[in-house]
């Protein structure tokens, strides 16, 4: 069974959608596996100003993502990469065991939406 | 909220009310022992004998051919381990087919860590088990064949006669799981030509923890639960009488209903796929369109997984199953599909529709008009697109 945060975040999921003009993406997971996700990310003075998610995956895989996106929301790059799946799951009262490893894939869309972004600016 | 639309019956039922009344007394007045040699014992005895008269009228079999047990699961490891123990001089090949229920998978897995050969029978894109594969792996040295009746999850019947009739010509055992199939499509033992079959109380609205297996006469399976030798030696321990008694009334009641009710059943079924495959661009039916259980519909959608429409149709008041791995102990899709040809982001996206008595035709208008919404809101959540399910 979800947390009543998890069930929350799945019904009124925070910063869905596609960001248009976005800085930087990055996408994990695979719909053969039942979970894919992609992370936008808008940055400003080396701050995520903005981020939004697309999710295909069960409750927990869109609820993570909605998690993500708000303790990601106004961080600094460098901070944005410390977060941990273990930090969006505990942000959400925990998680069942079994969807620890296979739905909880949002802060991974990030690491990769922010080293995307710092692989174009260094090549600038 | 106050809507309850449960179409989750091939997971857990209700019992029915005539059931539970039926039951009642011998929890506390008839509580004796079938086995006493005195008045309390011989209602009980009686009891246990009336109640074996109805389950094997369901099936049209002989009373003295049902073994009461603790449920289908029970009656699958009864058959198949104590089929193919009991018969191992005979052979050491099992066939089973792709499609069966997870219990007959994994006692299969089991009978092949003990030495036997298990062949799997593939089933074609609807479900339907092909007879000319089945014909290719059964031989002389098969001592069992399992085919369920029924499909619990996408609803197609199976051949059954026909496929009975191959394993016989082989001299080999004859097992169907009508777990599904009891009380809602007629089973007649006789004409299907079986040897055993497995039959579970509360898939008939009686209570769980009890099923039966039909084991015809003069075959021989090794008991798996040794004791004082209740019935007939097959499966020891002291009967659950109440529960015994529920199964009993469910099955009379099965056999006096279910021409009615799987009328009615169909009629509902048909009106739930065809509204929601016209309400939502993209769904498809899975199983056969004409060949399926009565109560059976299983509908995917692409680009969308099943246990977050699951969760919000839950919040509508609407209980179903899905085949998707997310909401697996597993983490895996449902094998049935996978078996159907479906790719895996296929299954994801399924659900599982099983029709009951106390749905009606009000309740699938509900479904058809609110299943669009939550298909199209977790759509708009979705990164797929029509490339990446090519």
């Amino acid at each position: 069974m979800y947390s009543e945060k998890v069930l929350d975040h799945f019904k009124n999921p925070r910063n869905v959608g596609e960001l248009e003009d976005a800085d930087a993406e990055g996408t994990v997971g695979n719909p053969v596996c039942g979970d894919m996700m992609t992370m936008y990310i808008k940055v400003k003075d080396d701050r995520i100003e903005d981020v939004k998610f697309k999710t295909f995956g069960c409750g927990a895989a869109i609820a993570t993502s909605s998690m993500t996106t708000e303790l990601a929301k106004g961080k600094t790059l460098d901070e944005a990469l410390k977060i941990s799946r273990q930090d969006v799951a505990d942000a959400l009262d925990g998680l069942p065991l079994v969807k620890m490893h296979c739905s909880n894939l949002a802060a991974d869309a990030l690491h990769e939406a922010i080293n995307s972004y710092k692989e174009k600016s260094t090549k600038k | 909220m106050s809507i309850r639309v449960y179409m989750d019956h091939g997971a857990g039922r209700p019992v029915d009310p005539r059931v539970l009344d039926a039951m009642k007394p011998y929890f506390t007045e008839r509580f004796g022992n079938p086995a006493s040699f005195h008045s309390e014992g011989f209602k009980a005895l009686e009891a246990l004998k009336e109640a074996r008269s109805s389950v094997a009228e369901l099936i049209n079999a002989d009373p003295s051919e049902i073994v009461f047990t603790s449920g289908a699961t029970e009656s699958n490891n009864l058959a198949l381990l104590g089929g193919a123990l009991r018969n191992r001089k005979k052979g050491s090949k099992v066939v089973r087919s792709a499609v069966e229920h997870i219990s007959v998978i994994n006692i299969c897995k089991e009978l092949s860590r003990m030495g036997f050969e298990v062949a799997e029978c593939p089933v074609d894109e609807a479900g339907v088990l092909d007879l000319m594969e089945l014909e290719k792996h059964v031989d002389d040295d098969t001592v069992l064949v399992t085919v369920m009746a029924a499909n619990g999850e996408i609803g197609t019947l199976q051949p059954i006669r026909e496929a009975a009739e191959l394993a016989h010509s082989h001299g080999a055992l004859f097992h169907t799981d009508a777990t599904a199939a009891a009380g809602q499509v007629p089973l007649d033992v006789k004409k299907l030509g079986v040897d055993l079959m497995t039959l579970s109380s509360n898939d008939v609205y009686g209570p769980k923890g009890v099923g039966a297996l039909y084991v015809k006469k003069g075959v021989r399976v090794k008991p798996h639960m040794i004791g004082g030798g209740q019935e007939n030696g097959i499966r020891s321990g002291t009967e659950n009488v109440p529960g015994i008694v529920g199964m009993g009334e469910a099955a009379r009641l099965a056999k006096q209903e279910m021409e009615a009710e799987s009328k009615r059943l169909t009629a509902l079924r048909d009106r739930l796929i065809e509204g929601v495959l016209a309400a939502i661009p993209e769904s498809y039916l899975n199983g056969h369109p004409t060949e399926r259980l009565p109560n059976n519909a299983n509908i995917r959608f692409s680009y969308i997984e099943g246990e977050a429409l699951m969760l919000s149709l839950d919040d509508l008041g609407i209980q179903l199953s899905t085949g998707s791995a997310c909401a697996a102990k597993t983490l895996e899709p449902s094998h049935t599909l996978l078996a159907c040809g479906l790719k895996h982001e296929e299954a994801h996206g399924s659900l599982v529709f099983t029709l009951g008595k106390n749905n009606n035709r009000n309740q699938v208008e509900y479904v058809i008009q609110e299943l669009p919404g939550v298909v199209e809101r977790l759509r708009a959540m979705s990164p797929l697109t029509p490339e990446e399910l090519r």
